[in-house]
């Protein structure tokens, strides 16, 4: 039986849920929720288009309802404590720091930075699962990752909470 | 003499990101080249792009857990095992008098109790061959986070070597109208299998200790504990099945 379309889009799909939520069980729920809906939805779906876009568009959609319908997801990513860098090699103790200011922008600027920065969607990409115009995404991306420069460098912002 | 491009904000994302055109990409350079502040700043941005693959790519290599794969793949065994299920409760139903034909044709379906969904559940999952659990035991620790999150309860699986019996996996099961069940199936060497089921307590259910069902010629083991009720099914012998369920009731009693 030849593989379901979408199996090669899962491996990306959790990638980008896992980084997104920072909680496997959230996350692998998230991508379960996407695929279902897109099996539903899969009629409306263009053949020929960009099956790998379209599926991101499902899970951003999945994702914002959620945001606000339920905050479950905000309490579900708070900075996390996590052990002092004394006995940490530099390089781990940068990716310790990256990942709390992930957690301190928005759950949009998140989605923004993620679906670029790690999913290489390309910027009409993006646009379209974020159903914003190309010229908002731009601006919203030199934001975000304004805002992740400016948390790593210590210079504003909340603290990053630090646990002996 | 050389002229200044100007450089927007977009340019720099797209040079952040490769992908700009070559000879734009130079010009940018260029200009980098002589504010070296600027330079600071994208580096940074470069960093952020590194440190986003350095951290997550490793999902990529992970394998697919099988109940996502299932999604797409396994329609035809879960409608089976729907039809399974809704005829197995119409005829426990039926023999049990729980389907009352008014005049009217009007036909009430209560749901099966907990022991006969257990032995269903039994019969129809060790019967497949070809996907017998949605999450294998090379998950196990997935299997176990993502069951415990859906039952609502810390589940835990019972290690049940000295009885021969490996784990193969698990899945998840719709329960009752208290919510969703859990089945963690195990197998022998020879290809014996047993299935402990666990189910969020029917309303109403007192605790009980150690009990013994039988259900369409299987003997199920069952104990109920302050949430969850636990059901064993597949050993024959009964003082095996006891000691079995013994080990499992202090497993899940963490």
């Amino acid at each position: 039986m030849a593989a379901h379309p979408f199996n090669e889009h899962i491996p990306s799909l959790r990638r980008y849920a896992i980084a997104l939520l920072r909680d496997r069980s959230l996350a692998d729920d998230l991508v379960q929720d996407t695929l279902e809906r897109g099996l539903k939805k899969f009629t409306l779906f263009q053949k020929g288009s960009d099956l790998r876009a379209w599926l991101f568009t499902l899970m951003h959609n999945l994702f914002i309802n959620q945001l606000s319908t339920s905050r479950k997801w905000l309490h579900n990513t708070p900075p996390v404590d996590v052990p002092s860098g004394d006995d940490l090699a530099e390089e781990m103790v940068t990716a310790r720091d990256f990942m709390q200011a992930l957690q301190l922008i928005t759950a949009e600027q998140r989605a923004i930075i993620l679906l670029i920065g790690l999913e290489q969607l390309s910027y009409e990409q993006a646009a379209t699962v974020l159903n914003l115009p190309v010229g908002t995404v731009m601006s919203r991306l030199a934001r975000a990752r304004e805002r992740l420069r400016v948390l790593m460098n210590g210079e504003a912002g909340p603290q990053l909470r630090r646990v002996k | 003499m050389t002229h200044t491009p100007t450089l927007s904000e977009d340019d720099i994302q797209a040079y952040v990101d490769g992908r700009l055109s070559a000879s734009r990409h130079s010009e940018v350079d260029a200009y980098l080249d002589n504010n070296p502040a600027e330079r600071e700043r994208i580096r940074a941005y470069q960093d952020q792009n590194a440190l986003l693959h350095g951290l997550f790519d490793h999902v990529l290599d992970e394998p697919t857990p099988e109940h996502l794969v299932n999604v797409t793949t396994l329609k035809p065994a879960r409608k089976l095992y729907r039809v399974a299920a809704v005829m197995a409760y119409v005829i426990i139903g039926g023999i049990s008098g729980y389907v009352l034909h008014g005049n009217d044709t009007k036909t009430v379906i209560v749901q099966a109790p907990f022991t006969e969904r257990a032995a269903l559940a039994h019969v129809v999952y060790t019967a497949e061959m070809l996907h017998p659990v949605e999450v294998g035991a090379d998950q196990e620790p997935h299997l176990v986070q993502w069951l415990s999150k859906r039952l609502g309860h810390p589940l835990h699986t019972p290690e049940l070597n000295k009885f021969g019996y490996q784990l193969v996996g698990g899945r998840l099961l719709p329960g009752d109208s208290s919510g969703a069940a859990a089945q963690f199936m195990y197998q022998t060497h020879t290809g014996a299998r047993l299935t402990l089921y666990v189910s969020v307590k029917d309303k109403g259910t007192a605790q009980t200790a150690f009990r013994i069902d039988e259900q369409d010629g299987q003997q199920v083991m069952y104990w109920v504990d302050d949430n969850l009720s636990f059901a064993l099914v597949g050993e024959k012998d009964r003082n095996r099945l006891l000691d079995i369920a013994r080990v499992a009731y202090q497993a899940m009693s963490f």
